[in-house]
């Protein structure tokens, strides 16, 4: 079983270490092009931004780049909320499905705009067809591409010279969407379809749940979306059939958020740098899926019995995956800020379960959410630059601009907003009375499922441990409010950084440069990474999957 | 450091300081101070009704006092050092020091209170949690446990030591008689990348000197030298005086001895450029080579292409060549030559060694500015600047991202002072350039700006260390804290105890004790700063994160289980 894990886990980071600066490299071409060209895509990003009514040639400064991310966020909400709470009335809803609940239904909108895709709902017995894939997938794509948008505007500020232009974040958003999302999605879609991942819009026999699944999975993976088509998301056999659709799901999760990092390499002109990141990242997802295979492999037993299963811990996992694949993706999956799975959380062992929540603790970093992942590591970095230009006695400078006391503001304000969400919005969901009833577990475990709830919604990873009954008025209101303070109050202080740094002139090459280029930078990062998240989190990480662990 | 007024006065002004609304300013300690002041409530009201032993309630009630009045001393201690140089004769305006705008100092406690924040929600987060989980044990985490807890895990070392090193920092430029008036120049400071200097009177001394004397070919050494010191006697220029010294060596006796009280002088003028003295029969004059080779030529006599030659050439070495005539026969001529400041040359080489680059500013021609520029060993030199040249340089290299610092005396130079980011003026310098500056070095020494850039950084680099320190400490103090806090709900969590303290309030007292006292014994790291040394900055950044970072991670386990067992002994 360890060389089926060591080969997946190798294949899946080779396949990262080569696809990934190929399509980096492109992706930081179609995003630096100029508007205009004779291609079919071209035309067709045109022609939609003049749909849009959008002006492309309008420079947008930090302040307006933010208001036009919050009025796509807003309008996202507002419009996927009112398709659900009408959708009886709709057409493409052969199930006959009511109209959602206003608290479920602006849970949901708000967890696909926040590209969180928390699913309070199981799919298959509440949503029709009409607000899977006009209203859903649409979101998938939209909220990736403002993920890549507002990196990009990052980008623009990191690397402008002295102007307070960061781009247009309308046009940022369709060409992610028309020149990578699109075009990613349909190869993927057909793909997965030819795979054995359903895709129809007629009725199943026999009741038996079927539906356009194949064209959401395909966005759900590469957007690091992850709302299943059905309730059990990949560990579905029509929307994840086998182990090769399973592996390449797998691989598409991490394959935009790894060639990001090689893009940012490239619009920064610092390769090294791109590659560096994405080296970290690596590092920590590894490290998690060891640590987490080593949980898995062993088989429970109850104190004092022999077990009557070998070959580790099957519960809550597919026969078609096995332990190998379901480690590899669970930890994939809370690493890329995705939350599609594969196999149930909770049925882990206390430190499997551990490594899904602290890797999510971490900041969403290793790899990430499309876009944000980067740009909250890049936040990281500055921390970095900070913590370390100190050490040596110099102004921090990060790839050549002074990173001052404005920018150290907003860098940790993006920093702890999540973590500040996740630890208030665990003590209200603790004291909101009968949450015991809503939980299948009691103590330690108890704590593990609210606490994973709260650090997928406030870090927009969606995945659910399972165990929780969210669906509920309380919890739908909670969670939503953490998705949406995870998402915006993190962009908003990017684009003040971009804003703040966009305007400033960048410094001469000089000797700190150097030490961006050395590995002990890296090292730096990552201890920070550890350092800050562990500082952040150790109490209830003690108290949740720690005693959980040591008392089996 | 061990004057005993200074710490007397601290002492006292430390207890002063504990007022709230002086805390308030300080948001890390202003933490501190409420933990103290709630768990001395509970320790005078609630004593017998949380089941905690009295002698931890007192131990961690003091120590927590203790924290807030450690840092208090510390910035004391500071102060009153910063006090006691002022006093020795050094004009140093406190209400100037205190008005300092330090702009990474405001960076830092912008992190400092973000991570107190995240601890004080985390901990708060403790309370449901622990109601969640054992809903029968309603005193399972006590208020006291908490506040101990954040007092361990917020910045206090770095959040109580931050003023000290900041005043520290500006105390140790008064040491070197360097006044500063803007805290953010002191930072810029170490972030200098070019150095802008005036060359007279910075590079060089103020004044030209004669150094060599070359006599004409058929003119003996002292002939030349004996026409040389007639002429200059009576000139009372910087020259003239020079001239008379180096003459006085060579000269014959009778001459140096002679009574020239008859003698006629005549003076410099910008029209004849010439200087001399005309003693009965004799005229003798020196002056610049095209003046003096006019006259001599009026007077009829010939100019050796030999006395030419070497005026060049010392022309183009930089230097000044004046030649010297005695009734229309060229004598020699005299090298007048910038004389660069000793060691001048070695300092560049230091600022160059710290990513430096130094330029010269002078009015000069570009010959003369070469050979200076050659002989002190600057970067770069800029010829016939003018002021406004001067300003315009300035904004170009800051436009292209360099941080510029510029040391100047005169009033041409206030302008470009003013733009500079960091702008040092000669005492000697005039009112305008001092005020146009952002610090004034009262020994009118340029070269002691290297000592600016190396407190800047040392000032950054402390707090840097510091920092680290705090923060590396606090993966410790958890695992002391922390199993001490839960085994009452989770037994199973003993085997995180991995000090083996040796109980649960041993562990939290001996963490609040460390904590305390971690504050006074960083103050001397403070107060004199990180030292930084010549080194790649790699190497530097990697030496400093051994000894604050995996040091700061290590001394903690290592005070707090020694602690653990003193107070073991007692208990």
């Amino acid at each position: 079983m360890i060389f089926s894990f060591l080969i997946q886990m190798i294949v899946l980071v080779a396949v990262l270490a080569l696809v990934g600066p190929i399509l980096g490299w492109a992706i930081a071409r179609v995003m630096d092009r100029p508007l205009g060209g004779d291609s079919l895509v071209s035309k067709i990003e045109s022609g939609l931004l003049r749909l849009c009514g959008v002006d492309p040639t309008q420079e947008m400064d930090w302040k307006r780049y933010s208001i036009a991310v919050v009025q796509l966020t807003a309008v996202g909400i507002v419009v996927l909320a009112l398709i659900q709470m009408v959708q009886g009335w709709l057409p493409l809803n052969p199930q006959g499905f009511d109209n959602v609940p206003f608290h479920l239904a602006l849970n949901t909108a708000i967890s696909f705009v926040t590209n969180t895709n928390w699913q309070s709902y199981g799919g298959e017995s509440t949503l029709s067809y009409f607000t899977q894939a006009i209203g859903l997938t649409p979101q998938n794509f939209i909220s990736a591409a403002a993920g890549i948008a507002v990196l990009m505007a990052f980008v623009r500020g990191i690397r402008s010279q002295s102007s307070a232009s960061l781009g247009n974040f309308w046009v940022d958003t369709m060409r992610a969407i028309v020149w990578i999302l699109l075009p990613l999605s349909i190869v993927l879609s057909i793909f997965l379809a030819g795979n054995g991942v359903v895709q129809t819009l007629s009725r199943g026999p026999h009741g038996i749940a079927v539906g356009p699944a194949a064209s959401q999975v395909a966005i759900k993976q590469l957007g690091t979306n992850g709302g299943g088509f059905f309730n059990a998301n990949s560990a579905h056999p029509f929307e994840n059939p086998n182990a090769t659709t399973g592996l390449i799901e797998l691989a598409a999760i991490l394959l935009i958020p790894a060639a990001l990092c090689f893009s940012y390499g490239h619009w920064v002109k610092r390769k090294d740098h791109g590659r560096g990141l994405f080296i970290v990242m690596t590092v920590f997802l590894v490290v998690g899926m060891g640590i987490c295979y080593s949980s898995e492999r062993i088989t429970p037993s109850a104190p004092g019995q022999r077990s009557l299963v070998v070959g580790g811990n099957m519960e809550g996992k597919e026969m078609r995956f096995g332990i190998p694949q379901s480690v590899i993706w669970a930890t994939a999956t809370t690493a890329a800020s995705n939350g599609s799975v594969n196999a149930m959380h909770d049925s882990f062992r206390p430190m499997g379960g551990f490594v899904t929540m602290a890797i999510m603790a971490l900041g969403e970093v290793i790899f990430g959410g499309v876009g944000s992942g980067l740009y909250r590591m890049i936040l990281f970095a500055m921390l970095t630059v900070f913590v370390g230009g100190l050490m040596i006695g110099k102004t921090p400078e990060y790839l050549g601009k002074k990173i001052e006391a404005n920018e150290t503001r907003w860098v940790i304000i993006g920093l702890i907003m999540p973590s500040l969400a996740v630890l208030g919005g665990l003590s209200i969901a603790l004291v909101i009375p009968g949450i015991s009833t809503l939980l299948t577990n009691p103590g330690a475990h108890g704590l593990s499922e609210v606490l994973y709830a709260v650090l997928s919604a406030a870090n927009n990873n969606g995945s659910a441990f399972a165990g929780l009954n969210a669906n509920t008025p309380g919890m739908n209101t909670l969670l939503g409010v953490l998705m949406l303070v995870g998402r915006l109050a993190v962009m908003l202080p990017v684009l003040a950084i971009a804003g703040g740094l966009s305007v400033k002139s960048p410094g001469p090459d000089t000797d700190s440069a150097e030490i961006t280029r050395s590995l002990l930078f890296y090292v730096l990062l990552g201890s920070i990474i550890v350092i800050v998240g562990a500082l952040t989190f150790f109490p209830v990480f003690v108290l949740g999957p720690i005693a959980d662990a040591l008392r089996h | 450091m061990w004057n005993w007024t200074i710490w007397k006065n601290a002492l006292t002004d430390s207890v002063k300081k504990l007022d709230p609304r002086y805390q308030f300013k300080n948001p890390v300690m202003f933490i501190v101070w409420v933990c103290a002041l709630i768990t001395t409530g509970s320790l005078l009201t609630h004593s017998t009704r949380l089941n905690s032993s009295l002698w931890f309630l007192i131990t961690v009630s003091v120590f927590l006092w203790a924290t807030v009045w450690f840092a208090n001393l510390a910035e004391s201690v500071a102060e009153g050092r910063g006090k006691a140089q002022a006093n020795d004769g050094i004009p140093s305006d406190r209400e100037v020091i205190q008005g300092v705008a330090a702009v990474n100092e405001s960076a830092l406690t912008i992190i400092l209170i973000c991570l107190s924040l995240i601890f004080v929600v985390g901990f708060a987060t403790l309370l449901p949690v622990a109601r969640f989980l054992a809903p029968d044990m309603p005193n399972a985490i006590t208020v006291i446990q908490l506040a101990a807890l954040l007092v361990c895990l917020i910045p206090t070392t770095i959040g109580g030591l931050l003023s000290a090193i900041g005043i520290a920092g500006r105390d140790r430029l008064v040491r070197k008689n360097i006044i500063a008036m803007s805290g953010r120049a002191i930072e810029a400071a170490g972030d200098v990348t070019v150095l802008l200097l005036d060359k007279t009177g910075t590079i060089t001394h103020g004044n030209r000197r004669a150094t060599d004397l070359f006599p004409a070919p058929d003119v003996l050494p002292e002939q030349l030298a004996d026409a040389a010191y007639l002429a200059s006697i009576s000139d009372e220029t910087p020259e003239g005086k020079s001239t008379v010294e180096l003459a006085k060596k060579l000269a014959t006796p009778t001459i140096l001895d002679g009574n020239y009280s008859d003698a006629e002088f005549v003076p410099f003028s910008a029209a004849s450029r010439m200087s001399g003295v005309i003693i009965g029969d004799r005229d003798i004059r020196k002056g610049a080579l095209d003046a003096t080779i006019k006259w001599v030529t009026e007077c009829g006599g010939a100019v050796p292409e030999a006395a030419k030659h070497q005026a060049e050439t010392i022309a183009r070495q930089g230097g000044t060549p004046l030649l010297v005539a005695d009734n229309g026969k060229i004598m020699g001529v005299i090298a007048l030559r910038d004389i660069v400041k000793d060691g001048i040359r070695e300092r560049f080489g230091e600022l160059r060694g710290s990513g430096i680059r130094t330029v010269m500013i002078t009015g000069d021609n570009p010959f003369t500015a070469a050979a200076i520029a050659a002989q002190a060993g600057v970067d770069d030199f800029v010829a016939e600047a003018t002021p406004q040249q001067k300003l315009a340089l300035i904004r170009k290299l800051q436009a292209e991202g360099h941080i510029v610092a510029m040391v100047g005396d005169g009033t041409d130079d206030a302008p470009a002072l003013a733009q500079a980011d960091v702008a040092v003026a000669m005492n000697s310098g005039t009112q305008a350039a001092k005020e146009a500056a952002n610090m004034i070095d009262l020994d009118s020494d340029p070269t002691k700006l290297i000592d600016v850039v190396q407190i800047g950084k040392q000032l950054l680099a402390t707090r840097g260390a510091l920092t680290t320190f705090s923060l590396a400490n606090d993966i410790a103090k958890y695992f002391a804290i922390v199993p001490a806090m839960f085994t009452p709900i989770f037994p199973q969590l003993s085997p995180l105890n991995i000090m083996h303290l040796g109980t649960p309030e041993t562990a939290i007292a001996s963490s609040v004790i460390f904590n305390a006292i971690v504050i006074g014994l960083l103050l001397p790291i403070a107060m004199r700063g990180v030292t930084i040394t010549a080194q790649p900055l790699v190497t530097i950044l990697r030496r400093n994160l051994l000894i604050y970072g995996v040091g700061g991670l290590i001394v903690p386990f290592i005070g707090i289980k020694l602690i653990d067992m003193l107070i073991g002994m007692w208990i």
